[in-house]
């Protein structure tokens, strides 16, 4: 049963937020997630009772946290079922795409070969392809999205081609919010010969997720995004890309032996792309996340959030001066326009009623092109978002004016 | 005449103005001209701004880009003070405005229609957008002058 009081109560951020917290309403989900209180217990825990390094059994304690580390990873592997030799952590999502596309990429594109993407990538899946492809003489080529910025089956099929060797692409985009259909994608890429990598970052956190029943070749998804802590994130890949593609850095940790002569033995998957000392504590948070999530369960959570969309999308689309660039995405995402008044402005204006959104291009420089517009104001909902926090803020979005815009600094 | 510009309503008209009909809203062509680029780091403002300079007199100024109601309006009123000034008035009034915005003393005889921004200090995020027309004519000037 889905109890949204106790839910809220389960949140320090939210614990006491009323009208005088900063802020009051938070809507800036994409960028970051609030945490549970069982997140900030295992971080802090970590630091109070086990603050050890990993890695070694020689002393009781060491040993405990060790495996407590390895019961995070069989954690996210079963959270996004795959095996935990396909789990590696990283610092992030943009770590993770960036091995990707270096430790593969790099590595086994050919000039000529083609990376297939979408004008509506984040820059952290973009640009490391732009550098991949400018060292291996490889080309970009997009698939062409719908006028509403969708990247959808047909389009992929027109665009897919035997010169094509990874298809990149994000499996909800943190502007627009729509779902690619990656299992079909998948399908069509491997009949190619071709691999595809997934940005996870805006899918992991708020639909369940199947790397098996999918068949996708790299996923990539940050813990801050999915109520865990900042500075980790996994980077899910077949055993068999782990093992041909190359790390990173190296250095302890992830090699098996070294001598003077300069031979290294590096270690097995994931082991071989995590070297030196990781965010310890962080990966304990995201296994206490998961846990959280596991228990709400990701369908409930997609359920809620697309209801919470769907009562905001169909207000505002009821007001002449405010623009909805996606109507018909399904997920927490809304992404708009007020007639007349900067982007910029419409965030202060929403801050100054104690609601935090976010004004921009939100890394997607390139979907300008698409949208037709740089400039944009992101709602970003998640489950623990009321439908009164939402009615704050279609009352203000109702009556925002340039004038009161203005007034904010007389 | 200061009375009437602390009236909120007629700053508020000024600002709005400024922002829906920006002043010298263009680039220029001429490569005489000295040409700086503004993009803020942590909001969405994005400017250009140019100065023509001429026997040391700021003989034409003018900018465009893509920015809020504040950096938008306080950069076209910028374009208009220092419109056929030295390089040391300007330098001045371009001291005395950030005194203003830092809510230190200034000298309002010296600002015009600019004195519309002299609350904007009190929120803090908003000083950069409420000086970053001021601080490309500042570099320009000092990029010309070395």
């Amino acid at each position: 049963m889905f109890d949204i009081k106790k839910i809220r109560q389960d949140f320090p951020m939210l614990r006491h937020a009323d009208a005088s917290s900063k802020p009051s309403i938070y809507f800036d989900n994409a960028a970051t997630t609030f945490k549970p209180q069982s997140v900030v217990d295992a971080v802090v825990k970590y630091y109070t009772e086990a603050s050890v390094n990993i890695h070694r059994g020689d002393y009781d304690l060491s040993y405990q946290v060790s495996e407590e580390y390895e019961q995070a990873r069989k954690a996210v592997a079963r959270f996004i079922h795959s095996d935990v030799s396909e789990v590696v952590f990283t610092s992030g999502a943009s770590a993770s795409l960036n091995l990707v596309a270096y430790g593969w990429g790099r590595k086994f594109l050919k000039k000529g070969d083609v990376i297939l993407s979408s004008e509506a990538e984040h820059a952290s899946n973009i640009l490391p392809w732009f550098k991949a492809a400018e060292e291996t003489g490889a080309l970009i080529e997009y698939v062409e999205l719908t006028e509403e910025g969708e990247l959808t089956l047909e389009n992929f099929k027109k665009a897919m081609h035997t010169g094509v060797k990874v298809v990149a692409v994000a499996h909800i985009t943190n502007v627009l919010g729509f779902i690619a259909p990656i299992q079909e994608m998948a399908t069509i890429a491997h009949a190619y010969g071709a691999l595809i990598s997934v940005d996870g970052a805006q899918s992991v956190p708020h639909i369940p997720t199947d790397v098996q029943a999918w068949d996708i070749d790299f996923l990539s998804f940050s813990a801050h995004k999915m109520l865990g802590p900042t500075g980790v994130g996994v980077l899910y890949a077949k055993f068999k890309h782990l093992e041909a593609m190359d790390p990173f850095m190296i250095g302890g940790g992830n090699n098996a032996r070294f001598d003077i002569c300069g031979n290294i033995l590096l270690q097995k998957p994931p082991f071989k792309f995590e070297a030196g000392t990781p965010a310890i504590e962080a990966v304990l948070g995201l296994s206490a996340a998961i846990e959280y999530l596991e228990s709400i369960g990701m369908q409930t959570i997609e359920e809620v959030e697309h209801d919470l969309r769907v009562y905001l999308v169909n207000a505002l689309l009821k007001m002449d001066h405010v623009h909805v660039y996606n109507p018909h995405a399904a997920t927490g995402i809304i992404t708009l326009n007020v007639e007349g008044i900067f982007a910029q402005d419409v965030a202060l204006y929403l801050n100054s009623k104690g609601i935090a959104v976010r004004a921009g291009t939100h890394c997607a420089k390139i979907l300008v092109e698409v949208i037709k517009t740089s400039e944009t104001v992101r709602i970003s909902l998640e489950f623990y978002n009321t439908k009164q926090e939402v009615d704050v803020l279609i009352e203000a979005l109702r009556t925002i004016t340039l004038e009161q815009c203005i007034d904010l600094y007389l | 005449m200061s009375d009437l510009l602390k009236d909120p309503l007629i700053l508020r008209q000024i600002i709005m103005d400024h922002y829906e009909y920006p002043h010298n809203h263009h680039l220029s062509e001429d490569p005489s001209y000295h040409k700086i680029h503004m993009a803020s780091e942590s909001c969405i403002d994005d400017i250009t701004v140019m100065v023509k300079l001429e026997d040391g007199i700021l003989k034409d100024v003018c900018f465009d880009g893509v920015a809020c109601t504040i950096s938008t309006a306080s950069t076209s009123i910028m374009t208009e003070l220092m419109m056929g000034k030295t390089i040391a008035e300007a330098q001045h009034i371009i001291q005395q405005y950030y005194a203003m915005i830092h809510l230190e003393p200034y000298d309002e005889t010296l600002l015009e229609e600019a004195v519309a921004f002299h609350q904007v200090g009190k929120q803090a995020n908003r000083i950069k957008c409420a000086t970053i027309g001021f601080k490309a004519i500042e570099e320009a000037i000092e990029e010309a002058t070395k």
